[in-house]
This record gives C-alpha cells, structure tokens and sequence, in this order.
C-alpha cells in the first residue's frame, strides 16, 4: 500500500488546529497581567480568585446535583428500556423512539420542555434541568447498553430460569452482571454530557439556580477575563484525566475478558 | 418480592416462558418518561405554530395562519439561508480537513491508531462554551492571530477577524471536527487496502483510484459525518452570539429570542420548524443516497 502523502498536512493541520486554542488558553491562565494580549510574568493569582468566586463554587454545585440526579435516573431508565426493547425486537418504532433525544437538536428540545413546563405550570429550577437532562442521558444509556446486549449470549438468561430462578432474580444475577460495563460506559456518558450540557439547562434552569456552564455563558459574554483562562484550565485537566482513565480503564476490561 | 407468584408460574409451566408483565415492567417506565418529557413537548412546540400569541406571552388557543405569513418574509428566510450556507461551510471544511486526517489516522500503526483518536476527541470533551472562549481570544485584533501575522509581517496592522463569518464557521468547525471524523476513520478503516492497490495495478492514477474506488466505498461515513456537523451547526446560537458578536444571526438566535425575550412562543415554533424541516430534507438525502452506493458497495 503506497504512502498517502497528501494527507499529511491535513493531518497535522487538524491537531495544530485542535490544540492552538488549549494550549494558549493554559498558558494564559498563569499570565499575571490581566489582559490575555501580553506576557506580565508567571503568576498563579487567577487560580487564588477562582477559588474565592462564589458563582462558579455554586454553579458547580449545581452542576453536580443535575449531572448525578439524571444520570441515576437515566440510567435505571435507560438500562429497563435497552433489555425491554432486545426482548421484543418487533417493537422497531420503540427502538426509533428511544434513540430521538440523542439525535434531536437540542434546541429544539429546550424549547418543547420549557412549553412542557409552562404548559404544567412547573416552576423551573434545579429539578427541572434535572429531568429534562434525564431524557438525554437515558438515550445514550439506552444505546450503549443495547451495543452491549447485541454482543451478549442469552443462554445463561434461560438456564438461570431452567434451574427454576424467577424473572427478578434472573436479571438482578444475571442479566444485570453480564451488561454492567455497557450500563457504566453509558451511564459516564450521560454524566459527562450533563456536566457540559448548556442550551437544555438554559431553557429550563430557574433564574435563581444557574449551573456552571450558564455561568460560564454570563462570564464570556460580559467580556474576556483572565479568570476564566484558569476555570478553562482546571475544567481540561479534570476531563483529560477522566477521558484517559476510562481509556485505561476500558483497555483493562478488554484484556480481562 | 411482588413477583413470587409469577414465579411460582414460570415455575409450574417447566420451559423458559416470560411472565406476561415482562415487557409491561422493562420498557413501561421509560417509555412514560419519553411520552412526557418528549412527545408531549414536540407536540406542544407544533401545535402552538398554529395558534396565536397572548398579549403578555402566553397561548391564546385561536387558530391563525399568520406565523407562517410572517415567517415567509425575506427578512427570515434570508436568516435561515444565511444558517444554511453557515452550517454548509463548515460542515464541507470539516469534510476536507477531515477525510485525510481520518485517512491518515486509519493507516497509522496499530499502536498509534489509539492516542491519534484519543487525541482528536480530547478537546471534545471539555467545555463547549470554553472552546468558544478561546477563539475570542485568539482572534481579537490583539490576539494570537493577528500577532502572528504581524511579527511574520504578512499584515501591518491588525485584521478584523472577531465578529464575522469566519470567525463563525471558525467555530462552528472547532465545536464539531471531532463529530466528523469519528465515522470518516470507522468507514476508512473498514476498507480493504487492497482494493485500492488492484486498482493501482491495473493502471489507475491515484485520482482515478481515489475518486472511483475509496470514495464511493467509504461514502456512508461521509454522509454520517456530515449530518453529525451539520445538525449541531444549524441550530447553533452560542457560537453566533459569541464570534459574530450579533452581525450575522442564524436561526437559532431567532428562536432562542422569541421564546425567551420577545416571549412569542407561537412565532417561536415555527422557526423551529424550519430548523426541524431543514433537518428532515437533509436526512432524507442521506438515507437515499446510503441505500443507493451501499448496493454498489457490497462487493466490497
């Protein structure tokens, strides 16, 4: 097979063009002038205000409470849905169904909520980012689960129930082992999409309870602050370690298989 | 347990027979939830096109065809064609810079092809609205860009790269790449080296070989990976706000305006619509096309 050299400098264009941005917003965070424009010297000082920022701690609580609470829900949900929907594989507009609110723009299903909502007259605040989150996050559990279901043999399910175990006790003991790598994968995803989730939580969220990526939203739009270089800074070095753990992680589970 | 006397059936009748409450317990409380937090929503968005604005915001239930007569207006329908040829941009440079990429990264070394995707999903994961950040900074007349450019002394003063078109789809490419060459890689990765190779042989040029063997075969991920662009792209207002800096609006400005500050809902839905009938049209080519070169592709 010959070299293909002419996509190599698209190949290096994409990287170059995907880590610019990160690596000088990095380098920014430890600027001690405060514009981003020119080099004041080393400082950790963004760090010291970040800390120290009411908004963003209370954000980020938020953020944590929405991200764990749809993505419990959503993944209890989304795993009933995933092994319902491989048991009756007739029912295909289900499955149709299921998969929506991961393909749906996401504004379009902020608006139909924040109708929803009105509509009940619901008032928004945590709880409702909470549920709205929810119908996401149980699509992709929901999708990977299923991934996983259609690679899995179902001979232990019938011997299980051969031996005389009932319905539940065939799923709590062995459907629910055989799929808990595909119910962690998915239910990771819908975590990380939570956390990083802005238009739904937009629409939906109450005035009083912003998570973090609206405040995030009300910080860049007020203008550029160093502060936010440093926010930037953390927030990556969280999701790279995450992102290279479960890399490590997944690697681990493939070689135990 | 609530279900011991199902038990005691499934039991009695020997075989592996399910309980008739099986499918009613596996798929009823999810299916609840999608009825409520999806169907009924979507429902409401379209039937509030056809109704009329209340005087402070609300729905008043009297059917009117005017929302679509308003939306008719060039004034709109300009915004929604400028969305269009926006989100076409960007989702035809994602094509370029991503198909070789994808290419490169398929024929890399087993143990290179790992950390090159990682690599390229990475950025993905952080922060959207911070991606966005950054190309303010780097695109402000005294950011990174222009300062490059200076001290090459390509320019000699600062262009005005914020706040145009560019810096848009800029953006927009940054926020999704990743999306389109996730399955640009899945499909080069799957073809069969040797074909291109035979075709080699038998006297095609690279071109040749390329447009007439690895293009077609990989045509699916193409197409996958230009809807996973360009959906995101379309109804995008985020990246307009912040890098167009309100110039130039797309349509998602449009609908998050009516339903949060204008509080036209009715007016609202309907730009909706056309986003979702964008949408629909686009997908549509996208299932016509995959069913007509996966026929010729089967041999592959």
């Amino acid at each position: 097979m010959r070299r293909a050299r002419w996509a190599y400098g698209p190949f290096w264009l994409t990287y170059l063009f995907l880590y610019t941005p990160i690596v000088v917003l990095v380098a920014m965070s430890f600027n001690a002038a405060d514009t981003p424009y020119s080099w004041g010297g080393f400082s950790t000082s963004w760090y010291g205000e970040l800390s120290g920022d009411e908004a963003i701690r209370e954000g980020l609580v938020n953020t944590l409470v929405v991200a764990a609470g749809s993505t419990a829900l959503a993944t209890v949900l989304g795993t009933l849905l995933a092994v319902g929907l491989a048991r009756y594989p007739r029912l295909r507009v289900l499955a149709v169904l299921a998969t929506l609110p991961a393909i749906l723009p996401d504004l379009i299903l902020a608006i139909g909520l924040l109708a929803f909502y009105s509509a009940v007259r619901a008032t928004l605040g945590l709880h409702s980012v909470l549920l709205a989150h929810t119908v996401f996050g149980m699509a992709f559990v929901a999708t990977v689960v299923r991934t996983r279901l259609s690679h899995s043999d179902t001979s232990l399910e019938e011997a299980s129930r051969d031996l005389g175990a009932g319905p539940v006790t065939t799923f709590v003991r062995i459907t629910l082992p055989t799929l808990a790598p595909g119910i962690v994968a998915g239910a990771l995803l819908a975590f990380t999409l939570s956390i990083d989730e802005f238009v739904i939580a937009f629409f939906t969220a109450g005035p009083k309870d912003p998570t973090l990526p609206i405040v995030i939203y009300s910080m860049v739009r007020f203008g550029v602050t160093p502060e936010i270089n440093a926010l930037a800074t953390v927030l990556l070095a969280v999701s790279f370690t995450v992102v290279i753990l479960a890399q490590r992680l997944t690697r681990l589970t493939d070689s135990l298989r | 347990m609530t279900a011991v006397p199902k038990d005691a059936r499934t039991r009695a009748a020997g075989r592996a027979r399910r309980p008739r409450a099986e499918p009613l317990v596996l798929l009823g409380p999810g299916l609840l939830y999608l009825l409520a937090f999806l169907l009924v929503p979507l429902a409401l968005v379209l039937s509030y096109t056809i109704f009329k604005r209340g005087r402070f915001g609300g729905i008043v239930h009297e059917a009117t065809g005017d929302n679509f007569t308003r939306a008719a207006d060039p004034l709109y329908l300009d915004v929604l064609l400028t969305s269009v040829k926006l989100a076409t941009m960007t989702t035809l440079l994602a094509l370029a810079i991503g198909y070789p990429t994808a290419y490169v990264i398929a024929r890399l070394p087993a143990r290179w092809k790992t950390p090159a995707l990682v690599a390229v999903v990475l950025p993905f994961w952080t922060n959207f609205l911070i991606r966005t950040y950054a190309w303010i900074v780097l695109l402000n007349s005294e950011g990174l860009v222009n300062s490059a450019l200076t001290d090459l002394g390509v320019i000699d003063r600062p262009l005005g790269l914020l706040y145009t078109d560019g810096a848009i789809v800029t953006g927009l490419l940054y926020a999704y790449l990743p999306l389109m060459i996730l399955p640009l890689y899945s499909a080069i990765e799957r073809l069969d080296p040797q074909l291109a190779e035979a075709s080699a042989n038998l006297g095609a040029g690279p071109a040749r070989t390329f447009l007439s063997v690895t293009l077609p075969l990989t045509l699916p991920g193409v197409l996958t990976g230009c809807v996973f662009v360009f959906v995101p792209s379309l109804g995008n207002f985020v990246i307009p706000e912040l890098l167009g800096g309100g110039r130039t609006i797309m349509v998602g400005n449009l609908v998050r305006d009516q339903f949060l500050k204008a509080r036209d809902w009715p007016f609202g839905s309907v730009l909706a619509l056309s986003i979702v009938a964008v949408l629909i049209a686009l997908l549509t080519v996208q299932a016509w096309a995959a069913r007509r070169f996966s026929g010729e592709g089967d041999h592959a």
